[in-house]
């Protein structure tokens, strides 16, 4: 971001942890970035009364006094964006932590103007001819970024007209000048504003799922690109450990993982985690596709507000180049937090537990940058946002999770007694829907799987019927049930544990492909229709009971994760082993 | 390996870290006094976060930092409250920086107060480096993932929420229980691949009879030098306690990271604290959020909490317990829940269970430690370890049910199965969960009883277990009781 000198500059008047007033700052506009004082802090304009303006600092505001200087820079918060975001791991405010020292001291702010990723070098190769008329999202050539990523340099946004000059292949640092359009310089990195969304041409209305590898979403509440989902849960419902498993194996290009005022221990898990798992797809290693922006809870509060942001802009760059990219923020009540925080500093009205009104109005504005779209190059690509929320006292009423739930096309609730009983993912069947649910179904029937619909409310109404009869059970005791009733209840655990159950920590059941679940959900259905056949004939339930049935639930563990075969394999013998009863 | 390079050099002239660095200008113009609020006109030149010395009349000093800075007012947080103060006859001096604390390994084996001055009537601790108490984040990437266990020797939370080197993990309990016990057992015991840890205990609003206890506890550590404690008892001054977390954690990062130590920081009790920063934000006349809380509860916690962890190609570890006693027993009150969301899992203490007689009164159905997959098992602990863990949890959860339907339908109604759950449920409290105040398990013992509490079930109900470690673990039928 360029300076302007001198004639513009106030001067601070008050101090409040984020919140600093600053008094003679001229022409200043909303959302203009400040420099305070001597270590130049990075604030933005939040309000502006006459004279004098409010900013919130993005840094560790100490020692900062009354009467230190106050620049502005012409300029709103804005990443650089480029090669050599992959793999990478950044701040809130995108500066590169992996080049960081160890200890994330003020006096950082003023190294970190040289982050390491501007002196790599990298190979473009042009893929546009001079003289030909080149607008906004157009490819000028590509450089090879990292493993299955191509990366696209891109006619800027706000620029078109001639390409009067582009660089033949060549090795080039990323603020190098690569192109001339229209006479503006063009390089591999732009500086990008982030609290606006980046344009696309227009919305796409059909479906296409998002394969998650986890199998209560994509069996029951399936997700498609470009939607938003939320997932609220109390603490130790393994709702990181949820977005941890969708961020590894989800069928997406580029996976944004914003850890937005989380635990410092478990970005350095993520990103353990990511470095050493291969990518099924394309053999490099999962980190090769992942972009971590990390602002723990003890680094500055309100970088942790604009981390989200730069996440979901850094998605919509990718999109941009046509990909899918998925966005996953945890946690967005952490956010919301700091909104509040801030808010409060500022002596705004509260509305709801101190949150300030426009919450619902930001949330909105979040995930409405979700979307399937064709991007102004023409390609079709998606951003697809996941939100956790973190409701305090795993409280559903509170703001944030009643204001998310309005705004997203799925939500997958966790469940504190699932997850005390250790069934994980503990995504509640009750508690969850997902909107696009039929839309799935027909992209399911027209993609080969016919039967995805009819397999998914089959499994919807045991899942109801069994927790009634629970219910009942618990009561009156299951031995007074009739039969098939019996089998019902028996049908929900076989569906609860060997379906909807799935262990994050194997090798097999970690990541389930689309046939392998649903053969898992046939398994289990045609054994209780088996059941079913052999109670109506006159076999006790006890006798089904007493049936060792592990092998159906141990059928997610035996077969590999994508071994549908093994799990047909499994089926046939169980039913002929209940074939013997008869 | 180098030490971690930590901000903040030493200072040239070592001394005690309340003592002034230089004369400083003193300001008198003392505009307001409100709660531990001081509000001073007049005092140009002082930044925000700052440290400040507070003269009054007769000599006696107090402390205190910046909370606001509007125009030439400042306002200040007086750690020893603000009694017996006036608007006349104060001078203050501003340190012209944050607080900083000396720091060193003359800690060790010392007793102080809240503030980090001497109670055990030695001189003023004095160190070899100078750092800001509110320490600066770890970088993210330079963290190394924790992964070693903690050996407690008891075999509760051995067994079932394994602590790990680096982890915070905290204690949440109910007045009465013995939260103080348990946590001061972990203190005396804990140890990591054989080699034992130095304990820093910081008391926030403790009873003198609970100091007592605990100063008795931890004699031992505290003869050998292994031991910090800072003591903030109920009737010292409440805003002392925002301070005394503080200097614990910046004491044990020196002594972790630069000394290569492992460091368990004991806390307790967190909701005294944070009733400390309530009071501070009531006086500020701030927006509440919960409770009367304030909004940044939960980022002030994270300072303290996120101040654990382990440095890549560094020796050393901070691994914290904080303690809090959950008001009414309510695990959504904002302390609780806001450490919860902050640290990897609880261990829970419920008063049933202390009221059967068991000790420590672990629920463990809603007790977890989030780092145990990776700091338990195969090449960490014993390669059943995990496995037995998930077996006597989700069997305990079995027998909860079973035993709520034997209240409803009565024991002979039950079929055998749900018998045996009821004998397991039994057997695993009174034999692997109830120990002595003072037992040391080894961790080969604690598994060997969780094994034999397993026995009390029939075979094919054990289906978390593989055939192959049924056969080396599971004790021969002959040999059950």
């Amino acid at each position: 971001m360029e300076r302007i000198a001198g004639g513009r500059d106030g001067a601070i008047v008050r101090v409040s942890g984020p919140l600093v007033e600053v008094e003679g700052a001229k022409d200043l506009s909303m959302l203009e970035l400040l420099a305070l004082g001597p270590r130049s802090i990075s604030a933005e304009t939040v309000a502006i009364a006459g004279t004098r303006a409010t900013l919130q600092a993005y840094e560790y505001t100490g020692g900062l006094k009354a009467g230190d200087r106050a620049a502005p820079t012409g300029g709103q918060l804005s990443a650089l964006l480029g090669p050599g975001l992959l793999g990478q791991v950044f701040d809130g405010l995108m500066r590169p932590l992996s080049s960081a020292p160890l200890w994330l001291t003020p006096e950082r702010a003023e190294s970190a103007a040289e982050p390491t990723v501007l002196t790599r070098e990298w190979t473009f190769r042009p893929e546009a001819s001079t003289g030909t008329r080149v607008g906004t999202g157009d490819v000028l050539g590509t450089v090879p970024e990292s493993g299955a990523v191509v990366h696209r340099v891109l006619v800027p946004a706000g620029v078109s007209g001639e390409l009067s000059w582009l660089a033949a292949e060549c090795r080039v640092h990323v603020l190098d000048t690569v192109a001339v359009v229209d006479g503006r310089n063009v390089s591999l990195a732009e500086p990008c504003p982030v609290r606006r969304p980046r344009p696309f041409r227009s919305r796409l209305s059909d479906t296409v799922p998002l394969h998650t590898g986890q199998r209560v979403l994509d069996l029951m509440f399936p997700v498609a690109r470009g939607a938003a989902a939320a997932v609220p849960g109390g603490f130790g419902t393994g709702k990181t450990m949820m977005l941890q498993q969708i961020a590894k194996w989800s069928d997406a290009d580029v996976i944004v993982y914003v850890g937005c005022g989380e635990r410092g221990n478990e970005m350095a898990d993520v990103l353990d985690g990511l470095s050493q798992l291969e990518d099924g797809r394309t053999g490099g290693k999962l980190i090769d596709r992942t972009v971590i922006i990390a602002n723990t809870s003890n680094m500055p509060m309100m970088a942790r507000e604009a981390s989200i942001f730069t996440g979901i802009t850094v998605a919509e760059y990718y999109r941009d180049m046509g990909y899918n990219a998925v966005v996953i923020a945890d946690s967005t009540s952490r956010w919301a937090e700091a909104l509040r925080e801030f808010a409060n500093r500022n002596g705004d009205l509260p509305a709801e537990e101190g949150y300030p009104a426009n919450l619902a109005s930001e949330l909105a504005a979040f995930y409405e940058r979700a979307g399937r779209v064709t991007t102004l190059g023409g390609t079709t690509a998606s951003v697809t946002v996941i939100g956790a929320v973190s409701p305090p006292g795993g409280d559903m009423t509170e703001p944030v999770t009643t204001d998310s739930q309005r705004f997203v096309r799925c939500l997958w609730t966790l469940d504190r007694d699932l997850a005390y009983s250790r069934h994980y993912p503990a995504v509640s069947w009750t508690g969850s829907f997902a909107r696009d649910a039929d839309a799935v179904g027909s992209w399911h029937a027209a993609n080969g799987d016919p039967g995805w619909a009819g397999r998914r409310a089959r499994a919807a109404a045991l899942l109801a019927e069994s927790d009634r009869l629970a219910e009942l059970a618990d009561i009156i005791g299951a031995s007074s049930l009739p039969g098939h009733e019996r089998v019902a209840l028996l049908g929900g655990r076989l569906l609860r544990d060997g379906v909807l159950m799935q262990n994050a920590l194997s090798p097999n059941d970690g990541f389930c492909s689309a046939g392998k679940g649903a053969a898992l959900l046939d398994l289990v259905l045609d054994v209780v229709d088996a059941c079913q056949a052999l109670v109506a004939r006159g076999v006790a339930a006890t006798t089904i009971e007493q049936t060792d049935l592990g092998p159906v639930l141990r059928a997610r563990e035996d077969a590999g994760p994508a071994d549908a075969a093994a799990v047909r394999a499994r089926r046939d013998e169980v039913l002929k082993a209940l074939e013997v009863l008869r | 390996m180098s030490p971690a390079a930590v901000p903040g050099s030493p200072d040239g002239a070592p001394g005690p870290w309340l003592r002034d660095i230089a004369a400083q200008v003193s300001h008198g113009d003392v505009r307001e006094l409100r709660g531990p609020l001081l509000i001073a006109g007049s005092a140009e030149g002082v930044g925000w976060d700052e440290f400040a010395t507070v003269d009054l009349d007769g000599g006696e000093q107090r402390h205190g930092l910046v909370l606001e800075v509007d125009r030439d007012l400042v306002t200040l947080q007086v750690l020893e409250s603000t009694d017996g103060m006036s608007l006349g006859g104060i001078g203050i001096r501003f340190q012209g920086r944050p607080l900083h604390l000396q720091v060193g390994t003359g800690w060790l084996g010392r007793v102080c107060n809240g503030r980090g001055e001497p109670l055990d009537g030695g001189p003023p601790v004095a160190g070899t480096d100078l750092r800001p108490v509110s320490g600066w984040p770890l970088n993210p990437v330079r963290r190394e993932p924790p992964q070693e266990p903690v050996l407690t020797g008891i075999s509760v939370i051995d067994a079932l929420t394994t602590l790990v080197r680096g982890q915070k993990l905290p204690i949440f309990s109910v007045p009465g229980l013995p939260h103080l016990t348990v946590a001061t057992q972990i203190a005396a015991q804990a140890t990591s691949s054989g080699q034992s840890f130095r304990v820093v205990f910081a008391a926030m609003g403790l009873t003198h009879a609970d100091i007592a206890y605990v100063r008795d506890r931890l004699e031992e550590r505290s003869a050998a030098e292994e031991l910090v404690l800072l003591l903030n008892a109920a009737d010292d001054p409440v805003i002392e306690r925002i301070l005394t977390p503080r200097i614990a954690l910046t004491v044990a990062e020196y002594l972790a990271y630069t000394e290569g130590h492992d460091v368990l920081v004991i806390m307790s009790d967190m909701t005294s604290y944070a009733e400390a920063v309530r009071e501070v934000s009531a006086a500020r006349r701030e927006i509440p959020a919960r409770r009367g809380y304030p909004g940044y509860l939960y980022s002030d916690l994270a300072t303290l909490y996120e101040r654990c962890g382990r440095i890549k190609d560094h020796d050393g570890s901070v691994t914290i317990v904080p303690v809090l006693t959950m008001p009414a027993g309510d695990i959504t009150h904002p302390v609780p829940d806001l450490t919860g969301y902050i640290t990897e899992g609880q261990i829970v203490l419920a008063p049933e269970i202390d009221a059967r007689g068991v000790y420590p009164p672990v629920d463990v159905l809603s007790s977890l430690s989030r780092l145990m997959r990776s700091g338990a098992g195969t090449g960490r602990t014993r390669e059943d370890h995990l496995d037995v863990a998930a077996q006597v949890l989700a069997a305990l959860a079995r027998a909860r049910q079973a035993a709520e339907l034997a209240e409803l339908v009565g024991a002979a109604a039950l079929s055998e199965t749900d018998r045996s759950y009821i004998a397991y449920q039994d057997m695993v409290e009174k034999e692997l969960f109830n120990q002595g105040q003072a037992e040391l398990r080894s961790l080969e013992d604690t598994l060997g009883r969780a094994w034999a509490a397993l026995a009390a079930l029939p075979e094919q109900e054990l289906t978390m277990l593989s055939t192959a470690l049924l056969a080396r673990y599971l004790p021969r039928q002959a040999d059950r009781p």
